[in-house]
């Protein structure tokens, strides 16, 4: 399967969106939105933290569709996109987890708090590193697939039950009070900067996983040919 | 079907008693766990409940684990799996008979781990509702277990791969059958009954997405 281009590149377009999106975003992140009545610049992290939070699950959902697909289905495409969100999705939960803990340090006095969201996020970020580990483990790509699928599947419907169970256990147990980060209502700026970033990132991600999509293919490709070549 | 399901864990237990590999190993597991927990935390003193509790589950996931990881390196010797799947059984059949199988091995352990902790930590575990949690959890455990030790039986790596698996996705269980074993434990049946109905929920759910998807798994 060769990608001829052929008409208007829409990778390329996608590219060069997201990049001018991107600026644009850290631009109304650092200039325009103003700074956080309490707490200061650091607040500013929040933009990146947000859609990071949305694409980390989104990208879960995705393989969540896309295992049930190939199980049924059995098409290398539908397991392709699989990996290509699982690989973004990995990413994405590490930004998250990350910026949300240089955040929680001035402002919760805390690089981490067992918080039913953080806790449910790095169970996550522990889902997405076994999911890889099968993935590399398991030898033959082909049963490799339908195994990652099955936990795809599965993690995908444990997400909000372990939410679920976490928020339990954090009530039943005496708790920090911890500074939320919904308080009053927020100046149109800081809602027009983490719109433009939401959208900023969407993009990108759409960009990026298509990219992910066409390595994956090639990939698959050069396996392929390997396997006729050795045959 | 259910002469087949009886026909392998006959199988299973068969063998087991006569090379008695898994349970041992198992139980060692669970006891010396077990005695470690005793000197990293106190479980004699006021804290004695909450200490017990964790202690016991600690327990019962480690050797839950090396259970699996025992069991399917034995199954994978000789073809005896291929064998089984090469057999006119159905997938959801042979799935069950390997839940049941395992189920009754940690039964087994969970027996005398529970008396151990009776007599060691003075803990009243023979209550109607610990019994409850302890068998809601133990099934959640196994589900998954039995799921996933299908599934990293060929993986290189096998040791690491499993609990990678096993251990984020059972957190719920693991949750839950700590809180109620405590609540259970302190006589507070009323509070424990959220963690059961959680239990008993994620028991049901990942028990049919279990046998829905088992034979994507077992397709050699």
């Amino acid at each position: 399967m060769t990608v001829r281009q052929r008409g208007v590149d829409w990778l390329a377009v996608l590219g060069g969106a997201s990049f001018v999106l991107v600026a644009l975003s850290v631009a109304m992140i650092f200039v325009y939105a103003p700074a956080d009545a309490t707490q200061g610049d650091v607040q500013r992290l929040f933009y990146l933290h947000l859609p990071a939070a949305w694409l980390a699950y989104l990208s879960f959902f995705i393989i969540f569709v896309s295992s049930i697909a190939y199980l049924l289905r059995g098409r290398p495409l539908w397991d392709r996109l699989a990996r290509s969100a699982a690989e973004l999705g990995f990413i994405f939960t590490t930004l998250v987890l990350l910026t949300g803990s240089i955040w929680g340090r001035p402002i919760w006095g805390t690089w981490w708090t067992w918080d039913a969201r953080l806790t449910t996020t790095l169970i996550l970020w522990f889902i997405y590193l076994g999911y890889f580990l099968l993935r590399s483990y398991v030898s033959d790509p082909e049963r490799g697939a339908r195994y990652a699928a099955v936990l795809g599947i599965v993690g995908f419907v444990d997400i909000p039950i372990i939410h679920m169970s976490v928020r339990w256990w954090r009530t039943l147990h005496p708790q920090p009070i911890v500074v939320r980060s919904e308080g009053p209502a927020m100046p149109t700026e800081m809602l027009v900067t983490m719109l433009v970033t939401l959208v900023a990132f969407c993009v990108l991600y759409v960009f990026l996983l298509w990219v992910k999509y066409r390595i994956e293919t090639a990939r698959d490709e050069v396996l392929a040919l390997r396997a006729a070549v050795e045959g | 079907m259910l002469s087949q399901l009886w026909a392998i864990v006959q199988r299973d237990l068969l063998s087991e008693w006569r090379a008695r590999e898994v349970v041992i190993g198992m139980l060692v597991m669970a006891l010396l766990t077990l005695l470690v927990f005793n000197f990293a935390f106190d479980l004699t003193g006021a804290q004695r409940v909450a200490s017990g509790s964790g202690a016991f589950w600690v327990a019962v996931v480690f050797a839950t684990l090396l259970g699996f990881g025992r069991a399917t390196a034995l199954e994978r010797q000789e073809g005896a799996w291929e064998g089984l799947l090469l057999s006119p059984v159905e997938r959801p059949v042979i799935f069950l008979a390997k839940l049941v199988s395992m189920l009754s091995f940690v039964v087994v352990v969970e027996a005398v781990a529970l008396v151990v902790m009776a007599v060691l930590f003075g803990l009243p575990v023979f209550r109607s509702g610990v019994l409850v949690v302890l068998a809601l959890g133990t099934l959640g455990l196994c589900t998954l277990g039995t799921l996933f030790s299908v599934m990293t039986a060929q993986a290189k790596a096998r040791e690491v791969l499993l609990p990678a698996l096993l251990f984020p996705l059972a957190i719920p269980v693991v949750i839950s059958a700590v809180r109620g074993t405590v609540l259970e434990l302190s006589g507070f049946s009323a509070e424990a009954a959220p963690w059961k109905s959680l239990l008993g929920g994620f028991v049901v759910l990942f028990f049919s997405l279990s046998l829905v998807t088992f034979g994507a798994v077992a397709e050699e």
